[in-house]
């Protein structure tokens, strides 16, 4: 290879630093840069919802540990702005514009903000997706708020109203669905969940959607929902999911749209016509990515070690040494509620049927599997992970569903439940 | 006549000095069907993966005890009344180790809620100073057995001080500790004159601890039996007697022979690496990682046996429903592809995942206990033998193949330092 080859990483995040690694470790000696938008170096996210607002931890402990040598250049705080494919060239916000022979796009994804810009910059409103948001948010729970507002019932939300809870602040969680985390888990598996949220004192309002705040001197004093009624409250989380960082790629003539960057199997971004561009890899939770566990449907995934494995992957590849097999490691994902564990493997979307399959939802602790024309397509533990590996398994081989035969822990005659996706 | 299976060869007594070799043979199929007579055949796990795999699998369950069935009086109002309810309440108040979720792990949460780092670390220099005074009575000797002199009273001592049994009533234990050391055997069970004498054994016992549990509800005392008897855990679990006796049986039994086992094996293997003997004389602080690699390289626990719920497909085979199970911990321990140069003892590997103490939801719940007990034994030991040399080696070994380990170990010395 070419010593004089030049690599642009775009995003400075745990994707792209994963991508650099290897394609460090790939054997690829040529000049290796990281464009970053945020000034600081990989940091993980997870613990940002969990220690870091807990105050377990300060936010700029975060730092990723990473194996690479001095020899990079690192732009960070300077956000790419542009890509011209037919010039190699990726352009920066400051206007330089940056050669390449291999690109990896790993710029992620930022928090949905409260769609009335005006209300979303009052004093005590906030997101949460860097660490710099992290940091804000733990100095304003820290102060003792009166109560806390969590707009949005997906995982974040839940994380943060628990985590409110375990520092016995007062909290409301409200969400215009049925139950929290329904679009993720369905209504009948996020339903359990709730419960246990509302066990441990989270006031929640599903069913409920936010539909103005208001402020006084420019700071929250309360938010209104839809249909009357308020919520007083001095801090809202909103945590209405995330929107992809493709803007940038706008342009480009890649096929891409806010739902992310379309990769083939291998991990190659498609061009506006479907083919792939062998200079360009995408990875993280920008990439969408045909699935092959799921007959090839094109998925974007927001896991922790989904970004890991496809950046891995995309590394290789963009060094030169093609993996022999599409890109298609089992998704897993992991959320910590409180004391909650909520782990999963697989996709639940598209589940026709679910059954817990050990445990018991009213003593908090089971495992849900999911099926889709009898077979196993995802299996969610809440705490109780040691059981999942197991069922990981019957999903990636497509065992079928419902589960056959005993287990520990598991009543007699599994009922089949509407896991209620709507 | 067909060959033995290697079943049979890992319980073939004059295979207990080393079943390795056995070991590896059956390592060449990960999980191997071995004949037993029965229509199932028992089934061996023998790879560190698969048997890692299997301690996480919600169809494997470790219900494995027939139901109780004690033995018969001859009279017939205790044959006809009192056996059966006997039986019924052995069976509803069985030992967590042979329970399943959910059961098992409420249990259990109740003993780990006692088990504070404070408590375990007060434990740890009380037995600096039980090996020291186990020392101290053979200071004259010119030749010690490390199991009778040293290693077996060490774990009851510690076990009863842990509980809070007054010590007058110590030296029972060490009769009832000797006795039930059988209990975890796999083959005791189907050996009938064994299970009279232990559950004679656990009459004796449990009527003790019934008393005992008692008196620790009238003067709660600052030990571990009146934090179970008294307390619940956050989650609200609280022992009923009859589970808090059998719990305490559990603790005493789960705790001997096994720790017994290492502390011997451990003297064992250091006297057949004097260069490791003297490194711990110099270094005491290397006991910690020579005592994770003696759990990987001798462990006092080789096997722990299980029964499949439902089949399971696992490396190219299918384990059927209502199956015997075989987690051959000891033979997965030596597994070439986690552990390289599986056969040497070597203190400095890094990164091991022994099984030693098992895994999941079983995992241990002695081990620092185990640790630390073990930690000031050969520690001292290698400080204050003069000059040990071995008598006999290998050693004569107990019965047991699961519970593994020398019957004697003695040791001829220049004296005790
Ligand atoms: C609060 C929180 C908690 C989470 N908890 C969990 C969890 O418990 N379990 C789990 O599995 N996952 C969790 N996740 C998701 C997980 O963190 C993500 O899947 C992971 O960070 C994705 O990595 P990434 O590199 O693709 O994207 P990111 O980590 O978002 O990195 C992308 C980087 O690109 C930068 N960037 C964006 N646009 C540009 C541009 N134009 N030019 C240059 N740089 C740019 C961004 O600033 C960012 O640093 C959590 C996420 C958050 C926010
Ligand atoms: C060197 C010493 C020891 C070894 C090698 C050892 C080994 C083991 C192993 C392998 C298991 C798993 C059993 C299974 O999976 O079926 C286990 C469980 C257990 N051990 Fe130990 N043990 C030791 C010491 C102790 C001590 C000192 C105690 C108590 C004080 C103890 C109490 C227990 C208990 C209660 C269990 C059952 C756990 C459960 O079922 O959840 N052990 N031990």
């Amino acid at each position: 290879m070419a010593a004089l080859e030049r690599a642009v990483i775009v995003g400075a995040g745990l994707a792209g630093l994963r991508g650099a690694e290897a394609l460090r470790e790939a054997g690829f000696s040529g000049s290796l840069t990281i464009v970053g938008a945020e000034p600081h170096f990989p940091y993980d996210r997870p613990p940002l919802s969990k220690h870091v607002l807990a105050g377990a931890i300060p936010a700029e402990s975060t730092a990723l540990p990473h194996g690479l040598d001095a020899d990079v250049d690192w732009q960070l705080g300077t956000p790419a702005a542009g890509l011209d494919r037919r010039a190699g060239t990726v352009r920066l916000a400051d206007g330089r514009a940056l050669p390449y022979d291999r690109l990896l796009i790993a710029t992620g994804t930022r928090a949905r903000p409260w769609p009335n810009p005006h209300e979303g910059r009052l004093a005590g409103v906030f997101t949460l997706r860097g660490r710099d948001d992290a940091a804000a948010l733990r100095r304003a729970l820290a102060a003792g708020p009166r109560r806390v507002l969590v707009i949005g019932g997906g995982f974040i939300g839940c994380e943060v109203a628990s985590l409110c809870r375990k520092l016995d602040l007062p909290v409301t969680l409200v969400d215009p669905g049925p139950t929290p985390l329904a679009r993720v888990l369905g209504r009948t598996i996020g339903a359990f969940i709730g419960a246990i949220h509302a066990g441990h004192g989270v006031d929640l309002r599903c069913g409920t959607e936010i539909e103005w705040l208001e402020g006084a001197g420019g700071r929250l004093v309360r938010a209104h929902c839809v249909g009357g009624g308020r919520i007083e409250a001095d801090i809202a989380v909103v945590a209405l999911g995330a929107v992809r960082n493709t803007e940038w790629l706008d342009g480009a003539g890649l096929s891409v749209d806010p739902g992310g960057v379309d990769c083939d199997g291998a991990g190659h971004v498609l061009d506006a016509e479907g083919q792939s561009d062998p200079q360009i890899a995408a990875a993280g939770d920008v990439a969408r990515f045909p699935h092959p566990l799921y007959d090839g449907r094109r998925v974007a995934l927001e896991h922790w070690s989904h970004a890991v494995a496809q950046a891995a992957h995309a590394g290789r590849l963009l060094a030169g040494a093609p993996p022999d097999a599409a890109y298609g490691a089992m998704p897993t994902f992991w959320s910590t509620q409180g004391d909650l564990v909520v782990k999963s493997a697989g996709l639940t979307q598209g589940a026709d049927a679910v059954v817990i399959a050990q445990g018991n939802p009213a003593t908090g602790r089971f495992i849900a599997l999911y099926g889709r024309a009898g077979r196993c397509i995802a299996a969610v533990s809440v705490d109780s992970a040691r059981w999942l590996p197991a069922h990981a398994e019957l999903v990636a081989a497509g065992a079928p569903f419902p589960p056959a035969g005993a287990a520990t822990d598991r009543p007699k005659g599994v009922a089949i439940l509407d896991p209620g996706f709507s | 006549m067909p060959d033995s299976s290697l079943l049979d060869q890992v319980k073939d007594f004059a295979n207990r000095p080393n079943p390795y070799p056995v070991y590896a043979k059956l390592r060449q199929n990960p999980v191997s069907r071995q004949d037993d007579g029965t229509a199932e055949g028992t089934w061996v796990a023998a790879t560190h993966g698969t048997i890692a795999r299997l301690l996480q699998d919600p169809r494997v369950s470790s219900d494995t005890l027939p139901p109780a069935d004690r033995p018969r009086t001859g009279n017939p109002l205790t044959d006809l009344i009192v056996k059966p309810l006997k039986d019924w309440m052995m069976d509803r108040h069985r030992v967590f180790i042979f329970r399943d979720p959910p059961d098992h792990d409420a249990l259990r949460s109740a003993v780990m809620h006692q088990f504070s780092c404070a408590r375990v670390q007060a434990m740890r220099a009380r037995s600096d100073a039980l090996v020291t005074d186990l020392l101290e009575e053979k200071r004259e000797a010119r030749e010690i057995d490390a199991v009778d002199d040293l290693a077996y009273p060490l774990p009851v001592t510690v076990i009863c001080e842990l509980f809070g049994v007054p010590r007058e009533d110590e030296p029972k234990f060490h009769g009832w500790a000797t006795q039930l050391a059988t209990a975890l055997e796999p083959d005791s069970l189907s050996n009938t004159e064994i299970r009279a004498k232990n559950s004679r054994t656990f009459d004796a016992i449990g009527g003790y601890m019934g008393d005992l549990i008692r008196e620790k509800r009238r003067h709660p005392r600052d030990d571990m039996l009146s934090g179970l008897a008294n307390h619940a855990t956050p989650a609200g679990v609280k022992m009923g007697d009859y589970d808090l006796i059998a719990t305490s049986i559990l603790m005493l039994v789960a705790g001997h022979e096994t720790t017994v086992n290492l502390i011997t094996n451990g003297l064992l293997t250091l006297l057949r690496h004097p260069d490791e003997l003297e490194r711990l004389r110099q270094d005491p602080t290397r006991a910690p990682r020579l005592i994770e690699e003696l759990l990987r390289y001798e462990p006092p626990v080789q096997f722990r046996t299980r029964r499949t719920l439902s089949a399971i497909d696992i490396a190219g085979v299918t384990v059927p429903e209502g199956a015997d199970l075989v987690l051959l911990l000891a033979a997965g321990n030596r597994d070439e592809s986690v552990f390289p140069d599986p056969d040497r003892f070597d203190p400095d590997r890094t990164g091991t995942r022994h099984l030693g103490f098992g895994g999941s939801l079983h995992y241990c719940v002695g081990a620092p206990l185990a640790r630390f007990e073990a930690e000031a034994a050969l520690t001292a030991l290698a400080r204050r033998l003069k000059a040990p040399r071995l008598i006999a080696d290998p050693p004569p070994y107990r019965q047991g193949a699961a519970l593994r380990g020398p019957e004697h170990l003695r040791v001829a010395i220049d004296g005790i330092a």
